[in-house]
């Protein structure tokens, strides 16, 4: 990864002397989406107002495309979109004079102005309501419309704080589509969120926070790796005498756990859903289902903490 | 540490959207009720008290200005009515972009925060310019259709400083209003503070701050020093109100005849400020008027200045975060 946007090192952030944010590390590279998750209070917001210069850094550095956003925060927000946690419009406002003030503001030209704040709105799918008040906007409407602020602005990295808290499944998915899209756009982003499942499906990596920490740092499946190890789970239903014990013979086979008739979970060390397969078959059988169960974040989240926990205990 | 590029960035489209907001706001029709109704007001009851007396004044104009009656004399009006103009636009400036969740947001594109606030500092006190200087007109229109005396240069010179004046006693509520946007979170707050500092410095204060003085330096001697120190020690307790400091300058500009500050009171003991070799009663050039006064303007810009320091020095550490 040679192209990085983001590089925090060492970054810490004390309120009266209380740190919030405890000397974290982690880099997110050119066209990546990059996961901050956690639960609330966790230091990610905190984390975020450091990266564009909005709250003071207590500890560290930070670079956002090779500017520092202590000494140079107008180069870091002229390339860098920013949609708040339940982001504000002026609601006396139509949708189309907030981005106008934007664009005034970032400092484009009116023409220019104008024709990219219609690309803009056509993208998030607003074009219907470009002169309504914001004022009778759904949530979704405004994350929607923070987003094409952030279109406006072309900008090279979105940050986006809990962009789908608060959303209903429909909105949620229509929003998560709108974000991969501005991968498409050559765009890298940057997503905070305390919703682990919904995030995973358009993250190329993630950090999980703890505490002003972060715990891990990686794609899902490498997470997966690190904290449950290499174990798979497969889900297997068959029909057929003695399949019990011709599972149990599968190499790689670690745990047989019947599930119920003709259902078996299997823990193993490795992908060996061909051997399982030919096993049944091979013994005469029916396989009627296998499947891999990839771990979700949630799952390494918990059993993450879980081990943690016990750790600590143990240390105790 | 030094940042980089101008904190003035920005500060152009902060002040044309702010100045927009206010001028399409409902807030803003009240304030020109308010401000049409007082000019018409105050001609209609001086111009009852002019025509009892001469028509051989040659201040005729500004005389609509200081002749208004007793129970509702101009300057004490405009010390009333202005911050009340500017307390009504200032109090919510920022405290409204924290509660409408806008301020992150704003902050996130390429401007500093002095350019926001200084923004709708210019804005609120360029809307109130407009409305003050709709009721200057309004005010020397009709005077001048109903007196039928072309005003001469001066007269018209310190009509307009007068304005400027005012202006700039706005100023010092502006910004005092809207320091109170930037401490409290709720509008309510702010407004309820804000008002009750302006009822408190312009009505209570001027009774309060004589008893004050009396207590702290009982008057003694009867000799003229005497008399004179303790009229100097009255006035700079009450000077500690803005609207002090505008009624002194307002009265010296408007009465060419005024010699220093102090002579109403003077007057008020039956006694008169005699410099020898001058005429009592004889009209000050502009620029004399001007030079009596020159301190108390140099106090409110720079009042002003202060309580606008204050705010921005608490806005630029305050958390964006809500």
């Amino acid at each position: 990864m040679s192209n990085l946007v983001i590089e925090a090192q060492n970054l810490t952030k004390r309120y009266d002397g209380v740190p919030v944010v405890k000397g974290i590390s982690f880099s997110v590279a050119q066209g990546e989406i990059f996961g901050l998750l956690g639960p609330n209070g966790a230091g990610k917001t905190t984390t975020i107002l450091m990266m564009l210069g909005l709250t003071e850094i207590s500890d560290g550095r930070v670079r956002v495309l090779g500017y520092d956003p202590v000494r140079e925060p107008l180069q870091v927000k002229r390339r860098v979109g920013y949609l708040p946690d339940a982001v504000g419009f002026y609601d006396h406002l139509t949708a189309a004079e907030n981005l106008r003030y934007t664009g005034r503001l970032i400092g484009l030209r009116r023409d220019e102005c104008e024709s990219k704040m219609r690309t803009a709105l056509d993208h998030v799918g607003l074009h219907d309501v470009t002169d309504r008040r914001v004022s009778t906007f759904s949530r979704g409407m405004r994350q929607r419309l923070g987003i094409a602020e952030i279109l406006l602005k072309e900008a090279q990295i979105a940050i986006l704080d809990e962009p789908t808290s608060g959303l209903d499944p429909q909105a949620t998915i229509e929003l998560l589509e709108i974000i991969r899209n501005l991968k498409n756009h050559n765009v890298s982003v940057l997503l905070s969120s305390h919703l682990l499942d919904r995030v995973q499906s358009v993250c190329d990596r993630v950090a999980l926070f703890s505490q002003g920490n972060i715990a891990l740092i990686g794609s899902v499946p490498e997470l997966g790796r690190q904290v449950i190890g290499d174990s798979f789970d497969l889900d297997v239903e068959g029909e057929g005498s003695g399949l019990d014990a011709k599972l149990k013979a599968v190499p790689g086979v670690t745990l047989v756990e019947t599930v119920g008739l003709n259902h078996w979970r299997l823990k193993t060390d490795r992908d060996v859903r061909a051997d399982v397969a030919a096993a049944v078959v091979g013994s005469g059988g029916k396989l009627l289902r296998l499947s891999l169960e990839a771990p979700t974040l949630e799952a390494i989240y918990t059993r993450y903490f879980r081990n943690e926990r016990e750790g600590s205990r143990h240390a105790a | 540490m030094q940042r980089e590029g101008s904190p003035w960035r920005g500060l152009g489209v902060v002040t044309q959207k702010e100045l927009s907001d206010h001028l399409s706001s409902a807030r803003m029709l009240v304030i020109q009720l308010l401000v049409v109704v007082t000019g018409v007001v105050i001609v209609l009851v001086s111009l009852q008290q002019i025509r009892d007396i001469t028509a051989e004044d040659p201040f005729l104009l500004l005389r609509v200005f200081t002749r208004s009656g007793e129970q509702l004399s101009f300057v004490f009006v405009m010390t009333l009515l202005v911050p009340l103009l500017a307390i009504g636009l200032g109090f919510d400036l920022v405290n409204s972009e924290h509660n409408q969740r806008t301020l992150s947001r704003i902050l996130s594109q390429p401007i500093y925060r002095d350019a926001l606030l200084f923004g709708k500092f210019l804005a609120g006190l360029a809307t109130i310019a407009i409305s003050l200087t709709a009721m200057w007109m309004v005010v020397i229109g009709l005077a001048l259709s109903a007196l039928g005396v072309p005003p001469n240069g001066e007269e018209l010179a310190r009509a307009a400083l007068m304005l400027v004046v005012t202006i700039a006693y706005a100023g010092v509520w502006l910004a005092l209003a809207m320091l109170f946007s930037v401490l409290f979170r709720s509008p309510a707050t702010a407004a309820l503070c804000a008002l009750g500092l302006w009822l408190f410095v312009s009505i209570l204060w001027p009774l309060l701050s004589g008893h004050l003085v009396n207590v702290l330096f009982p008057p003694s001697a009867t000799t003229a020093d005497a008399l004179l120190n303790s009229l100097s020690m009255h006035q700079a307790f009450r000077r500690l109100s803005p609207g002090a400091l505008f009624a002194e300058i307002v009265t010296v500009l408007l009465d060419p005849a005024m010699r220093s500050t102090q002579q109403s009171q003077l007057a008020a003991m039956g006694l008169a400020l005699v410099e020898p070799g001058s005429i009592p009663g004889a009209p000050l050039p502009l620029l004399e008027s001007v030079l009596i006064i020159w301190p108390q303007m140099v106090g409110l810009i720079g009042g002003s200045i202060v309580l606008f320091v204050i705010g921005y020095v608490v806005f630029q550490r305050q958390e964006v975060r809500a």
